[in-house]
């Protein structure tokens, strides 16, 4: 095994015979999330697709120590093992709270604002498959407008997605970044990053999921990196308020060629109900805040 | 010599946590335990005590940081009241589960709807199922005391402790408390031992999802279902009797106060009548009953201390001799009768104790309850229970029920 | 004391994984880039798999005991090299 391959932490620690599902992009963005925190990490995370990913009792997945939390209050988790870690002198390790977008637009808001506000030394990564997924595929705030899911089954989606990433820069965060489980190497950059900034951070990952979004599970690298070319995930980062695009998104800015959304929704048996009024109003919004980052990656 | 002073019982359970050096604090200001918060904070911002206070923005996340916290090894504490405790009864439930010593302030305060911001203690009593030890406190010497027994009983057998006291009452009401010596306390509490293990060198999942049958592990060896862990709570939680009894009696030996173990009792030896309350109103039917034998009644007593773990032998032997009961409670499980009064109704099941109890049930919302209105109360089921009226409905006492 | 639930690490906590297929992955090493140039290139499988149970060795090993099957590795291979075969039939 090559020491440099990729130039990442060549360590697993999520070994196999997990749980997820097959072609999980949750999965496949953990491996990377996990080799960039590496061993003197703690994870906190509520009741989701990780909890099964990480495994049922007396057995885990994933060879970092993890901590359980119910589902609101996954933030305020984290906020406990720091305060609690640095009473008992183990300043050592870097706190993850993580969590899908349930447990983080929805449920998990108040703790995670709350937390980010008091400037919380921790890491938060949002990993969003835009649906409560492990509970079978009901609508969240993250559900993008225009998709069926379980308890939007008939008429669709009615609302855009929800901006948590205008919500939590909002916060004055040192550090916010956008990832996604197609280029694993732009995400273990930005969390190797993160773990070395001090103060609350945030990180969202844009996770394709098979059963949920209604693809087959060979697709996920696929529709993942479809969703960057069309602008829907635009990869960055803002560090100390400064907005950067990052890896295939910094390409397609300065080229200026990023595909039409319909390329990404075609291809989901989630947007086969998606009107043509909705597919006009999400390419809107794409362009218009597409627009908005080209204007503050120049400024 | 140690020192008196006169406080609120609020500032006692402040006092009470710094003795303890707790090591994080995480609360959320609520009406009527708010001076808690505001006198943490200064004892921690003004370098009184050496612990981090988390501002959290709800009573849900307060617990929620006391529970991770305690769970790496930190000393923890946080107090809430009525809405704020129920905002946060999952975490109740889940502190339990986890076997957490978090000790616990409740200032008991009625619950909404309507609102009401004054005393009752339907909140604490609502959390009876949870799994965590009650302590019901009489006076705030109680309070300051009983916050330094319950780190001490929370950490020998791993259950999280809640110190009760009533709202207003007790936490505004100025009462002389003698401060425990710093040492003493510090001699009186071992350092906490985490059976949890959280960090790198020994990475473990805490609490994931256990299967409702036992499942081996990968070595093949049988390992808990969910019914067996629970099942080693409730163990826990009747082991305490024993470490909660001998608590209070080496706090006795240490400090000079003795608060009674699981239940205190006042002139009960020949009492033809028992009033049996938990908090400020039995130590206010102490004033009744004396009112009572003034008048030839032979009134008495029994305080419940400790509500959970219920006291069943303690209560069966000091109901044995008696001859009627009057349980006045602050609150009532609605579509039934009020909780102490059916639990001490169930203590005496499978024995030979057969007496006539009555319930009422009283201060609601902070209502106020009077020790001539305990009196009357008792005269009048003295009376009833002559008549031949052994187990009449509750009987809301001072309470327009037209 | 085990008086609250701590779940240790170990490999198989699904079980057999590998029984989850119904098409397994099967590598023609002659397309496979980095078996071609004898040392470390391409490894894009390795990279994508979703399970981590793809070894970046020369040739390549993909632990059959536990991948899921979901084809990714397939999909993404520059070289063509790695087809989805179903399970009971032979190779290739």
């Amino acid at each position: 095994m090559p020491e440099n391959l990729f130039k990442v932490n060549i360590e697993e620690y999520m070994l196999p015979g997990q749980r997820a599902c097959q072609g999980c992009g949750l999965s496949l963005a953990y491996r990377y999330v996990l080799k960039a925190l590496r061993e003197n990490t703690i994870l906190t995370f509520p009741a989701c697709c990780l909890t099964v990913l990480h495994g049922l009792y007396p057995t885990t997945s994933v060879t970092i120590p993890a901590l359980n939390c119910t589902f609101a209050s996954t933030a305020a988790s984290a906020s406990g093992l720091v305060a609690g870690l640095n009473a008992v002198n183990r300043t050592d390790i870097t706190v993850v709270a993580i969590a899908g977008d349930g447990g983080t637009f929805d449920m998990g808001i108040q703790a995670l604002s709350g937390a980010a506000e008091r400037g919380t030394d921790f890491i938060y990564v949002c990993y969003d498959n835009e649906g409560y997924m492990n509970t079978g595929t009901q609508r969240s705030s993250a559900t993008p407008m225009g998709a069926l899911t379980s308890t939007t089954p008939v008429l669709t989606k009615q609302q855009p997605k929800k901006d948590m990433l205008r919500i939590m820069e909002a916060h004055d965060l040192p550090y916010l970044a956008t990832t996604s489980s197609a280029y694993p190497i732009d995400l273990y950059d930005k969390f190797v990053k993160a773990k070395r900034i001090k103060g609350a951070r945030y990180m969202q990952i844009a996770v394709p999921c098979p059963p949920g979004w209604g693809y087959a599970p060979k697709d996920t690298v696929r529709i993942g990196r479809l969703a960057v070319e069309t602008g829907i995930v635009a990869l960055f980062e803002i560090e100390d308020g400064k907005f950067r695009f990052t890896g295939r998104s910094k390409t397609l800015a300065e080229k200026g060629n990023k595909m039409p959304v319909i390329n990404y929704v075609e291809r989901q048996g989630r947007f086969r109900k998606m009107s043509t009024e909705q597919l006009r109003q999400l390419q809107r919004w794409v362009d218009t805040r597409w627009n908005e980052y080209l204007k503050r990656a120049e400024g | 010599m140690a020192e008196v002073q006169i406080m609120t019982g609020n500032q006692a359970a402040a006092l009470g946590a710094k003795l303890s050096h707790v090591q994080v604090v995480a609360a959320y200001p609520i009406t009527p335990q708010t001076s808690v918060t505001e006198m943490l904070s200064q004892l921690i911002e003004g370098g009184e005590l050496k612990a981090e206070y988390i501002r959290v923005e709800s009573e849900h996340s307060a617990l929620a940081v006391c529970i991770s916290a305690s769970t790496v090894g930190a000393r923890v504490f946080t107090s809430t009241s009525s809405q704020g405790l129920l905002y946060m009864h999952e975490q109740i439930h889940w502190a339990a589960g986890a076997r957490l010593p978090i000790v616990m302030c409740c200032i008991n305060r009625g619950v909404g709807a309507p609102w009401t911001i004054f005393n009752d203690q339907q909140d604490s009593i609502a959390q009876r199922d949870t799994g965590w030890i009650q302590i019901y406190c009489r006076d705030n010497q109680e309070i300051i005391d009983s916050i330094i027994q319950a780190y001490r009983i929370a950490e020998s057998v791993y259950v999280p402790v809640m110190i009760c006291y009533d709202g207003f009452v007790m936490s505004h009401t100025m009462m002389p408390v003698e401060i425990p010596e710093a040492e003493a306390v510090s001699n009186f509490l071992p350092p906490y031992k985490p059976h949890t293990i959280l960090s790198p060198e020994t990475p473990m999942n805490i609490n994931p999802v256990l299967f409702p049958w036992r499942r081996a592990n990968t070595e093949g060896v049988l390992c808990d279902g969910y019914m067996e862990m629970r099942y080693k709570l409730q163990k826990a939680l009747d082991e305490s009797r024993d470490v909660i009894a001998s608590t209070s009696r080496q706090f006795a030996e240490a400090f000079g106060r003795d608060h009674g173990g699981m239940l205190w009792q006042y002139k009960t030896d020949d009492a033809e009548i028992i009033l049996v309350g938990m908090g400020s109103v039995a130590s206010e039917a102490t004033a009744a009953a004396d009112m009572l034998r003034l008048e030839g009644i032979k009134a008495g007593v029994v305080g419940i201390r400790v509500f959970r773990p219920f006291p069943k032998e303690d209560v069966r032997a000091a109901f044995r001799k008696a001859k009627a009961i009057c349980v006045f409670e602050k609150g009532i499980s609605y579509g039934y009768e009020g909780a102490l009064c059916s639990e001490i109704k169930a203590a005496f099941y499978g024995t030979d104790i057969r007496l006539p109890i009555h319930n009422y049930i009283c201060g609601l919302g902070g209502r106020d309850v009077k020790a001539r209105e305990l009196a009357e109360a008792t005269r009048s089921s003295r009376d009833a229970i002559a008549a031949g009226d052994t187990e009449p409905m509750p009987k809301w006492l001072n309470c327009f029920t037209e | 004391m085990n008086i609250s639930a701590m779940a240790t690490p170990a490999i198989g906590e699904a079980g057999k994984t590998g029984d989850w297929r119904d098409m397994r992955p099967v590598c023609d090493h002659s397309k496979c880039i980095p078996s071609i140039k004898k040392k470390a290139a391409c490894f894009l499988c390795w990279l994508y798999c979703p399970e981590g149970v793809i070894k970046a060795t020369i040739p390549l090993e993909i632990d059959l005991a536990y991948c899921k099957g979901c084809g990714i590795c397939a999909e993404e291979c520059p070289g063509k090299a790695i087809t989805m075969v179903n399970e009971g039939e032979k190779n290739g």
